[in-house]
């Protein structure tokens, strides 16, 4: 080694220096390689799990966070006819983070020439109130807003997905991300999310969009190094209602057992998925699920009458009423 | 390793700084990116280290007067 220079890993297909090593696959890649990586990865993903196809139209939901940004980014430089769903949530937490979050995503625009198509869905302005202020007015938010935000969110994308005339809903979930949820439902053996959970959700009914998670096989931490190497700049603040979340501690455990064992994140959600597949695993509880119309919206529900989100509403604007505000 | 304050004064040139968020920390140079990750209390699974503005990997070993801007990745919740 010359004096004053370090050691480097370098990239596995060139001489370039590395940016990221990813102990799971044994593969070390410089900038150009990693980004090539992504798509064909990304790619095969969409393939093997028949996602959607060239011709389809596919609604990805973008926050301002590493993960939608990416996906939008990858999909677009893979040809695909995506355009954006951008809800606003009118959280501010003392950080204006909604509205940093919608800056990202129009900076990101505008990096791209300016021509990408964006839908975005005020929440305040066409359901009557924020996500933080519904929550205070409804015992569903009254400890924490996520349920409410979650519930809307999933709503509202749906409903875009379906009056937009798109056959796909692509979220930027991560293997991070699915891994958490699996190991919350797990615990738990809450035998009908892990009946639900994958890659791709079909249509379980003539209401829903279909659901995909193209990113869901990529480490929340590949993601991150992909928006920077991409130069795609993003939110990096954490949602001020998200500190302490479940899933956060989860990540953390999930990410405990990686640095002793590379690749048991990984395996955990594919070995999931296998077993399930492969020995019908909690088949009759998805049979079993019986799905009604929301006769307000016209959305799926479990319930007799209106749907979660419409009787939430319902709820939030009577106390609106009441309370003049 | 010893914590300091945002606003701390200028560190020596024989440290490795590493910054993360708000916070400040230094460092024995001679130290990889992992195990400097690992002695300021964070996961390397879940943070990224930046130096000259490009990401470098977690077996880089760091030099006296490396400036390292770590960078955390999980989101959610």
């Amino acid at each position: 080694m010359q004096p004053g220079k370090r050691p480097l890993l370098v990239c596995r297909h060139c001489d370039e220096k590395a940016v990221i090593n990813m102990r799971q696959h044994k593969l070390a890649l410089c900038g150009p390689h990693f980004v090539e990586w992504v798509h064909k990865q990304t790619e095969r993903f969409i393939e093997k799990y028949g996602m959607f196809t060239r011709d389809e139209r596919v609604l990805v939901a973008v926050s301002g966070g590493k993960d939608s940004l990416a996906l939008w980014d990858i999909l677009l430089e893979l040809g695909y006819r995506a355009d954006g769903l951008y809800v606003g949530l009118g959280i501010d937490g003392g950080l204006s983070y909604s509205d940093e979050s919608h800056r990202y995503i129009m900076e990101f625009i505008r990096a791209r020439g300016g021509k990408l198509t964006l839908h975005t869905v005020d929440v305040a302005g066409m359901y009557g109130a924020s996500i933080p202020d519904a929550a205070r007015l409804t015992r569903r938010g009254r400890e924490k807003p996520c349920s409410v935000c979650g519930l809307s969110k999933r709503h509202i994308m749906n409903r875009v997905a379906r009056e937009g005339g798109y056959d796909v809903l692509a979220t930027g979930h991560n293997l991070d991300d699915e891994a958490a949820v699996l190991f919350g439902n797990a615990l738990v053996w809450s035998v009908e999310y892990l009946s639900r959970q994958g890659p791709v959700m079909p249509p379980s009914h003539p209401g829903l969009a279909r659901k995909v998670k193209p990113l869901f096989r990529f480490y929340e931490r590949e993601m991150a190094a992909y928006a920077i190497v991409r130069g795609i700049e993003y939110i990096y603040d954490e949602c001020p209602h998200a500190t302490g979340a479940t899933t956060i501690r989860y990540k953390e455990l999930l990410n405990q057992l990686e640095e002793s064992s590379p690749g048991i994140k990984l395996q955990f959600m594919l070995r999931f998925l296998k077993a399930r597949e492969q020995h019908s695993l909690f088949a009759q509880v998805r049979e079993q699920l019986d799905l009604r119309t929301c006769p307000t919206c016209g959305q799926p529900t479990t319930n007799d009458g209106a749907c979660s989100f419409c009787r939430m509403w319902e709820r939030v604007n009577a106390r609106r009423i009441e309370d003049g505000s | 390793m010893a914590e300091q304050p945002p606003n701390h004064s200028t560190p020596t040139n024989g440290d490795v700084i590493l910054t993360y968020r708000r916070k400040t920390f230094t460092v024995a140079p001679g130290m990889s990116v992992r195990d400097a990750i690992a002695r300021c209390g964070l996961s390397p699974e879940a943070t990224l280290a930046v130096m000259d503005g490009e990401l470098i990997t977690d077996e880089v070993v760091l030099k006296a007067g490396d400036r390292v801007k770590l960078l955390g990745t999980i989101s959610g919740g």
